[in-house]
């Protein structure tokens, strides 16, 4: 079995998420027990490899921030209306499925923008296509053409806040270009 | 906890039980959601959404009660492990289920998938009669 040979830079989020959740798990951050997870975390990412996931080496936090609190407020958002409509609709709630041609052709953000708007009003990704990166979403209470364009935008906007975020420098002109027409 | 003068454990104790009582109220959601939607995939919603925030809500109710930081840390671990691995459970579940047919079409407004699953089934279909003849 060949194997690809994994810088450090490239593994250090992963371990360094290791040793945060070791630390959480033993509720414990003293230096002695931070310093055993990191050798724990080393021979567990030996160990059990897994290919590297490719980061675009740029992250901005100033947009990251804001991402999170909207995040938040739409994950609040979807779940009140989520118990309006199973209390008031019930069997009669009328779905759509959406295809949705994203800009990105990263794994890391296809994947990041699918969980976010699993987790955001009445949408859940039911299909991957990775060769265009096309994501077939499965979208609740969706009764009009409107509808279906509505969630389309919604999705590409997350998409461009993700790029602002941690997307490749290519990307982020594009998204950039498209704001400013 | 000794209760003291300030009021400031009586506020927070009335905000962890305010998240306990949306947090549980967000479960029973998804629990009459399930019940309720028609078809495998509108019932995967209720099983995702509400039961994320109630999860949060409560950990936070939790994280508000034990007054100590250390417990902090491992509730964000639980609920960020919660928001990785519930997408994800999702798609697998709506996937197989929209493969399988386990939803009613009657109540889709539109469906851009059913076209390019059908032209990829005709395309394994010709090339399984390519291949055996």
């Amino acid at each position: 079995m060949s194997r690809r040979r994994i810088s450090l830079r490239q593994e250090l989020p992963l371990l360094v998420w290791l040793v945060i959740v070791w630390g959480a798990l033993w509720q414990d951050f003293s230096p002695g027990n931070l310093l055993f997870g990191a050798l724990l975390s080393v021979a567990v990412a030996r160990l059990f490899y897994l290919p590297p996931v490719e980061l675009s080496g740029r992250f901005n936090i100033l947009y990251a921030i804001p991402f999170a609190l909207v995040f938040l407020a739409k994950v609040v958002a979807a779940s009140m209306q989520l118990l309006y409509l199973a209390v008031a609709r019930g069997p009669r709630v009328k779905n759509a499925v959406v295809a949705v041609t994203l800009r990105s052709h990263q794994d890391l953000l296809v994947t990041a923008t699918g969980h976010v708007i699993s987790l955001i009003p009445g949408s859940l990704v039911v299909e991957v296509d990775r060769s265009t990166s096309t994501l077939y979403l499965h979208a609740l209470n969706i009764s009009s053409q409107q509808g279906v364009e509505n969630l389309k935008n919604e999705v590409l906007s997350i998409e461009a806040g993700l790029i602002r975020i941690m997307g490749t420098r290519e990307e982020l002109e594009i998204v950039r270009a498209e704001a400013a027409a | 906890m000794s209760p003291d003068s300030t009021g400031l454990d009586a506020w927070v104790d009335v905000l962890s039980a305010v998240f306990m009582i949306v947090g549980a109220t967000m479960s029973l959601g998804a629990a009459i959601g399930l019940l309720r939607f028609p078809d495998l995939l509108s019932r995967m919603h209720a099983a995702t959404k509400p039961q994320v925030l109630g999860l949060f809500l409560l950990l936070a109710s939790i994280g508000l009660q034990m007054r100590t930081w250390w417990v902090w840390p491992v509730l964000l671990v639980t609920w960020i492990f919660q928001l990785l691995t519930v997408p994800v459970s999702a798609h697998m579940v709506g996937r197989a289920g929209y493969r399988t047919k386990h939803l009613h079409r009657e109540l889709l407004t539109s469906d851009e998938l059913e076209a390019v699953v059908q032209k990829a089934a005709a395309k394994a279909a010709r090339e399984d009669g390519s291949g055996d003849g």
